[in-house]
């Protein structure tokens, strides 16, 4: 099996998703003739064609409402936001349109659409290129909220995305695009939108995360390990639907519990994770329901001492691991 | 909303139960209160009612299963309405409320519950987590340690291959709670007994003569064992220190004569109360007996059936056995036996008579009271008897 970065197992699922289906459309910001900001979407204007490979103007409320138009009229689109930081403008669209279609119309119509979301923090994204919007959009029924972890969960959940008859938002970490690889299948294949998956087996305690903090956990989880601890690590790769399931599977076999997660800490998704958790696990629990997630600053600053100072990394995953494992 | 039925606490010391029969099926509907199903415990049998209203939609515990308190055994669709009105909680509250002072995490407590780990226990184990907390390890290594201390006791016949043809039982609740009741009255409470013989000669021509009668007239079965209860009962209103309970740092008078009857049942032992049994007649002690053993036989007590006795009655007369010393029922202080009824030639006024006699047998707890008390409380067992009279009112 080939190895491929996050970047280019996207890029395989659009070229076969277009392929396989002609009603599949791709629209966004520098989607076509540039390939996207990031190369996610490269060679898809060549080879498919400017009417299927739309490039929009900078205006995110078109994007996903012409987007909605498409859908509810035949076609399958896949809209890029270039970054989640610009996504807003089209909260309105997404959530009060897109998302309550099917309820609205008792089913007659549904929105097949994906957002495609580049987000998160990388070096000197700063203020405008850094933000985490998952909760804002995971709070809303009618939403599929997923955040795949690896290139291989980045095409076999991109393509499930496509087919699924309800709006997706797709979130992309843009670390993971070019430092992420992995193997790859050729050809076709889909992961279901929903279950979480155990990435490390452990006894100790549990880490919950998605994203670029999945692969921090890990790191943070081998060192954990020299020192005796067993950290399980769970990836919550779909935010909705959550699969509560083997969420607390996992906090009944460890009983101890730790979310991680890169937005702002307060009602941040992994509020949503650990409130499951005091609710449903309770009598599992031989400690605290703990929560790591980004200092309480409005975005992550660009001075490089303060960047490292916001980021969620393995060390102060780390941290968190030793305190609760050790409560 | 399916709402988990949980498998409640039946009395302090219960841990666990065996569900018998369920009573509704899987779509049934049931109302709030209504019998569920059918619960096993080492001390009694008895119904659980449906702690909501709607339709039972799953049934998770199968029967003959045993599972730990607090464990999902049913779900129950609620009513709409019912559904979003917060109603009393059936759930057992006083979880965990007798712990020690210190905070347990959710777990740790379940970990107490589930292997019955008392609070001086519990005072013995030392805390490595933070603050000196009790963690999960903390538990399971000191319930290694406990499993390991107890094993030299248990190991020989454990540990011996079973030789051609042995079978092994398992046990049932119910022997089990028996097992472990009785070691506990044997090991903690310093027994003495005292037997006197009793000249019933009045009395066995007295029931000949009025059995039948009686039961015409009340509709229900004169037996020995209610006159017997009517005598003790006497006995203890003359003496309450019989009726009482030791303490540790006092004596226990108990303001009730509960009478405890024990009945033998096709898998052993129970022990059925005649509550407030000072306030009751020979017919109302033989019509609440008869009561009483019937549904003992039948797996059908109640909880308040086998709770509050202050003092037992065993009757292993009926099985023939002319000298009985029987086991306290802790922690209550004494225990009455009386041996069958049987013809010997015995000495009156000087000259050798066939009287009916037997002899009644007092175990007591010695903390609580003396020989003398003993066979001053017999002797009027014994006097009551003889007289007739005073039993048969």
């Amino acid at each position: 099996m080939p190895e491929l970065r996050y970047v280019d197992a996207l890029n395989r699922a659009h070229h076969e998703e277009m392929e396989r289906d002609e009603r599949v459309v791709v629209l966004g910001e520098d989607v076509g003739r540039k390939g996207g900001v990031f190369g996610v979407t490269q060679g898809l204007f060549e080879r498919f064609g400017e009417e299927r490979v739309v490039d929009t103007p900078l205006a995110e409320s078109s994007i996903v409402g012409c987007a909605i138009g498409m859908a509810c009229n035949g076609l399958v689109p896949i809209a890029e936001i270039q970054f989640a930081d610009f996504i807003h403008p089209a909260f309105d669209q997404i959530v009060s349109e897109a998302a309550r279609m099917r309820y609205r119309s008792n089913g007659a119509f549904g929105v097949p659409l994906v957002i495609r979301v580049p987000y998160g923090g990388a070096h000197g994204t700063a203020l405008y290129h850094s933000q985490c919007v998952e909760a804002f959009y995971a709070h809303v029924p009618g939403l599929k909220v997923v955040a795949p972890g690896t290139p291989y969960d980045a095409k076999g959940m991109l393509k499930a995305a496509v087919r699924d008859p309800d709006p997706v938002l797709f979130l992309e970490h843009k670390r993971m695009y070019r430092l992420v690889r992995g193997e790859v299948p050729e050809g076709d294949y889909t992961v279901p939108l929903g279950p979480a998956v155990v990435r490390k087996e452990g006894k100790d305690l549990s880490v919950f995360t998605y994203g670029w903090t999945l692969h921090e956990a890990l790191r943070a989880a081998e060192t954990a390990a020299q020192e005796g601890i067993a950290v399980e690590v769970v990836e919550v790769r779909c935010l909705r639907p959550l699969d509560k399931e083997t969420i607390l599977r996992s906090v009944a076999k460890t009983n101890k519990a730790l979310v991680v997660y890169e937005d702002n800490r307060f009602g941040g998704f992994g509020a949503e994770i650990a409130a499951l958790i005091a609710e449903e696990a309770f009598e599992d629990l031989d400690g605290p329901v703990m929560r790591l997630g980004g200092p309480d600053v409005p975005g992550i600053p660009f001075a490089r001492p303060l960047e490292q100072w916001y980021w969620i990394n393995q060390d102060k995953i780390l941290g968190a691991i030793r305190r609760l494992a050790h409560y | 909303m399916a709402t988990d039925v949980l498998l409640p606490q039946l009395g302090e010391s219960t841990y666990e139960a065996t569900i018998g029969r369920w009573l509704k099926s899987p779509g049934d509907r049931v109302e709030r209160f209504e019998p569920l199903v059918e619960l096993i415990t080492d001390k009694v049998n008895v119904e659980m009612p449906s702690p909501v209203a709607g339709r039972l939609v799953e049934i998770v515990a199968q029967e003959g299963q045993t599972l730990p308190v607090g464990s999902v055994i049913a779900r129950v669709e609620e009513d709409g309405a019912q559904a979003a009105a917060p109603g009393p909680e059936e759930a057992p509250a006083a979880r965990g409320a007798q712990l020690p002072a210190g905070r347990l995490s959710p777990l740790v407590s379940r970990l107490v519950q589930e292997h019955g780990i008392t609070p001086e226990e519990l005072a013995q184990i030392r805390g490595t987590g933070t603050g000196g907390r009790i963690t999960k390890q903390d538990v399971l290594s000191y319930l290694e340690r406990r499993g390991k201390a107890a094993a030299p006791e248990a190991a020989p016949p454990t540990a011996e291959i079973p030789a051609v043809g042995e079978q092994r039982v398992p046990l049932s609740p119910l022997r089990r709670a028996i097992a472990d009741r009785l070691s506990r009255a044997k090991r903690e409470v310093p027994h003495a007994y005292g037997v006197v013989e009793a000249d019933v000669t009045d009395l066995v021509r007295w029931y000949e003569a009025q059995r039948e009668a009686f039961q015409r007239q009340h509709g229900v079965r004169l037996t020995y064992t209610a006159l017997f209860a009517r005598a003790a009962v006497e006995a203890l209103r003359a003496f309450p220190v019989v009726n009482a309970q030791w303490a540790e740092d006092a004596i226990v008078l108990k303001p009730h004569i509960n009478l405890g009857v024990a009945v033998s049942v096709e898998e052993g032992l129970v022990v059925p109360v005649l509550h407030r049994a000072e306030e009751k007649s020979l017919v109302g002690i033989a019509r609440e007996l008869e009561d009483l053993t019937r549904r003992a036989r039948e797996g059908k007590l109640t909880l308040e059936d086998v709770q509050g006795g202050t003092f037992t009655l065993t009757n292993p007369g009926v099985f023939g056995s002319i000298w009985s010393l029987p086991i306290v029922n802790y922690p209550q202080a004494a225990i009455l036996a009386t041996d069958a009824i049987v013809k010997r030639p015995v000495v009156r006024d000087d000259a050798i008579a066939i009287r009916a006699v037997m002899h009644l047998g007092l175990s007591f707890d010695h903390r609580v009271f003396d020989g003398a008390v003993a066979l001053q409380f017999l002797n009027h067992v014994k006097a009551s008897l003889e007289a007739v009279d005073p039993v048969i009112r």
